[in-house]
């Protein structure tokens, strides 16, 4: 089958974070991708091929060549279309927005984790560890509509992690790790994100969501160490 | 907007804080290094890094930057009319520069740095191949971004070679002190090439210190506990 170059693909997963950050990004450029949905349980040739580093969704390939990371893609999305920019023009506010992104993925989501399967103090330890990563999200709203100020960037993109995720699984995992008492800004945020057409489009329908992720908790937390 | 004072937060034996000293000096940009003193953390360090209290942190103007590879992308676009260009320019080779940075910092770093903390013959043979196994995946990848020019960047140094390269001391220390050759020249013959042209270029020079004084160091500061 002739492929042409221009095509877009992307290899993700539904109800993965990184890959819907993704598709986020591709709409709000408007490019037109083929979607491969990816079994991550039972891992395609193609995946393998594609990432063999990683071997993890999602993977963008364009003019046949694949990229991986999601913020790596991300950043080449922004590189390649220039329509509609996701990270700011000021390389300080540039600056800022990676920033956030890396404190998103490597320290928010990585804490946010830790509550999973936890119980009384260890439990207790782990969302105020999470917390206290929030508090500087929060600060960063103030203000602002969104991360990126009137209009959806980089940082809200990165964010849907939060929104729809760690917030998403609250009641799955016991616990209100961003009550809005803490959190106005955030829960603010979040009524700013459901209200955009694009993230309305890309995010996972919440009952599927919800059904998936109880679905995974009980298989992971059932498992035999 | 290149005007203001540049200030640099860091310390002479930190990997993370050469990156943004190259940079700095591939762009001709004179700046402030303010050191931290090793154990301590100044209250500008705290101020302007709060989020992590980590050095390296740039001060532009007094605004911080923070995060090694996020300062040397904000001096590439900053000053961008001086010097080479730290980035490439097509999109495909800026995002393979920055594929392979961050597995340099997620694994690669990882890796080398669980090589001396390995207790045992058997552990230490499991930290040598996994270490191996990076640079055989670094080496090949040198190989395609290079094109057989002489950088990761092409003809002159870039992202990627700062990235890697920022290592290359610690890296020496680790196989003196293990007794062990990290980088083979046998193994991977154009990674350990380009490390040594890495190390000689001018604005690597002045910043890379010297192995027996970071040696020296070393042994000081893994002497005491950990924090």
């Amino acid at each position: 089958m002739a492929e042409r170059s221009e095509e877009v693909k992307l290899l993700g997963m539904w109800a993965s974070p990184f890959s819907r950050r993704i598709e986020i990004a591709l709409t709000i450029k408007g490019v037109p991708y083929e979607f491969s949905e990816q079994d991550i349980t039972n891992k395609s040739a193609l995946l393998l091929q594609l990432n063999p580093v990683h071997k993890m969704i999602p993977v963008l390939v364009h003019h046949g060549k694949p990229i991986s990371e999601s913020l790596v893609i991300l950043e080449y999305i922004d590189d390649t279309w220039q329509n509609n920019p996701i990270l700011p023009q000021d390389p300080y506010e540039k600056a800022m927005a990676r920033f956030w992104a890396k404190f998103i993925d490597e320290q928010i989501c990585v804490a946010a984790m830790k509550v999973v399967g936890k119980t009384g103090e260890e439990k207790d330890a782990a969302v105020e560890a999470t917390r206290d990563l929030l508090k500087f999200l929060e600060k960063e709203l103030v203000g602002k509509d969104f991360f990126g100020g009137k209009n959806l960037g980089f940082v809200d993109i990165v964010a849907t992690l939060i929104a729809f995720w760690v917030m998403r699984t609250e009641e799955i995992v016991g616990v209100k790790v961003v009550p809005v008492e803490i959190f106005p800004e955030i829960h603010r945020w979040v009524k700013n994100l459901l209200a955009n057409d694009v993230i309305k489009k890309c995010i996972p329908p919440e009952d599927e969501h919800l059904r998936y992720i109880k679905d995974r908790m009980v298989k992971l937390i059932i498992k035999p160490a | 907007m290149t005007t203001g004072e540049v200030k640099l937060i860091g310390a002479w034996a930190s990997p993370f804080v050469m990156r943004p000293r190259i940079a700095l000096n591939l762009k001709s940009v004179p700046y402030e290094f303010l050191q931290e003193t090793f154990g301590s953390k100044s209250e500008l360090l705290l101020k302007s890094n709060p989020a992590h209290k980590k050095i390296p942190v740039l001060l532009h103007a007094d605004k911080p930057v923070c995060e090694s590879n996020i300062i040397v992308e904000y001096i590439d676009e900053t000053w961008s009319s001086s010097g080479p260009s730290v980035l490439p320019s097509h999109p495909y080779d800026r995002a393979m520069a920055r594929f392979w940075a961050a597995y340099i910092d997620e694994k690669w770093f990882v890796s080398l740095r669980s090589f001396p903390k390995a207790q045992g013959e058997e552990e230490t043979k499991a930290a040598l191949a996994q270490l191996e196994e990076a640079n055989a995946i670094l080496e090949k990848a040198f190989i395609d971004c290079s094109k057989g020019k002489p950088f990761f960047n092409g003809d002159n140094i870039g992202y990627l070679d700062i990235a890697l390269g920022c290592f290359l001391g610690w890296l020496r220390v680790t196989e003196l002190t293990g007794g062990h050759k990290l980088l083979d020249e046998a193994k991977t013959p154009s990674l350990s090439k380009w490390a040594e042209r890495f190390c000689n270029d001018p604005a690597v020079k002045p910043v890379m210190p010297e192995t027996a004084k970071l040696a020296e160091f070393a042994k000081k500061i893994f002497a005491k506990p950990h924090a």
